[in-house]
C-alpha cells in the first residue's frame, strides 16, 4: 500500500468522521482495495461492488480506526472480510456432471471442460478454505501476507491450505477427475 | 513425490482460473457517494419517541428537572 505525505493528518481527520478526509483516502486506496478483492473473488463486477461495500464498512467504522496504524492494512483486512461474506452467499451455478473424463486430455474442448470442473469443485469449497487457497495456491502470496489479511496465524493458513487441497482432491476424485 | 503432485495440482488450479482484469477501470467515488447518501445514518424512531416522552415528562413535572440534572 502506498505511503503518502500528509497521510497521517488525513487519517486523523478521517477518524474524526471528516467526509473530505474519507474521500481523499477513498481515492488513494480504491485501486488497491479493488486489486486485492478481485484476486479473491475472481469477478471484476463483484469486486467493484465489494470495493464500495468495503469503504462503506470503513466509513461506518471510522471511530474505531487508529490513525497511528496503516490505513491500507486496515482496509485490506476489511476488504477480506467483505469478500469472505460474498463468497459465503455466492451460489455455485456450475453443476458437476458424473460422466466426466478421468484424465486431462490434449483435446482443447475436453481440457476446457476439465478446467470448468476444477473451477466448479473449487467454488464448492467452504468460503474460508476457498479464500485461503485462492491467495496461497492461485495467487501464490506469502503465507505471512495471507495471515495478516485474514487475521489468523501462519500455521492456521497452512492448515487451511492443506484442508482445501484435501477436500478439492476428494471432490474431484469422487467425480473420477484427476487433474 | 507428494510435493510434485501438489505442484501439478496447483498448476491445474491456476490454469482453471479465468484471467482477470486486475486494474480498476473507473473511479468508484460517484457510486460511493450515492451509497453514502442512500444510507446516511438516521436516528431510529424509538430514540425520537424517547426524546418526546422526556420533554413531555419534564413539562408536566418541572420538579423532576433538578433530580434529572443531579443524575446527569
Amino acid at each position: 500500500m502506498p505511503v503518502l505525505e500528509g497521510q497521517s493528518d488525513v487519517a486523523r481527520q478521517f477518524a474524526l468522521g471528516d467526509l473530505e478526509a474519507f474521500e481523499t483516502l477513498f481515492r488513494q486506496y480504491q485501486s488497491e482495495v479493488y486489486r486485492w478483492t478481485v484476486r479473491i473473488v475472481r469477478d471484476p463486477g463483484a469486486a467493484e461492488d465489494l470495493t464500495i461495500e468495503t469503504f462503506w464498512r470503513i466509513y461506518r467504522a471510522h471511530a474505531r480506526f487508529d490513525p497511528g496504524r496503516s490505513f491500507g492494512a486496515w482496509a485490506r483486512r476489511i476488504a477480506t472480510n467483505a469478500a469472505l461474506d460474498y463468497l459465503k452467499t455466492r451460489r455455485v451455478e456450475v453443476e458437476l456432471p458424473a460422466d466426466f473424463p478421468a484424465t486431462a486430455s490434449p483435446d482443447p474442448q475436453i481440457r476446457r471442460e476439465l478446467q470448468e470442473q476444477i473451477r466448479a469443485a473449487f467454488h464448492k469449497l467452504p468460503a474460508k478454505l476457498q479464500i485461503t487457497a485462492t491467495l496461497a495456491l492461485v495467487e501464490e502470496l506469502p503465507y505471512k501476507e495471507i495471515s495478516d489479511a485474514l487475521g489468523i496465524s501462519v500455521g492456521a493458513v497452512k492448515l487451511r491450505v492443506f484442508r482445501a487441497l484435501r477436500q478439492l482432491r476428494k471432490n474431484l476424485k469422487h467425480l473420477g477427475v484427476e487433474p | 513425490m507428494k510435493n510434485k503432485q501438489d505442484e501439478n495440482f496447483r498448476k491445474s488450479l491456476q490454469q482453471a482460473m479465468p484471467p482477470l482484469q486486475r486494474e480498476l477501470q473507473r473511479d468508484l467515488w460517484p457510486q460511493m457517494l450515492r451509497r453514502l447518501e442512500q444510507r446516511a445514518p438516521s436516528v431510529p424512531w424509538f430514540d425520537w419517541a424517547l426524546a418526546v416522552l422526556l420533554v413531555l415528562g419534564l413539562l408536566l413535572s418541572p420538579n423532576a428537572i433538578p433530580v434529572l440534572l443531579y443524575h446527569l
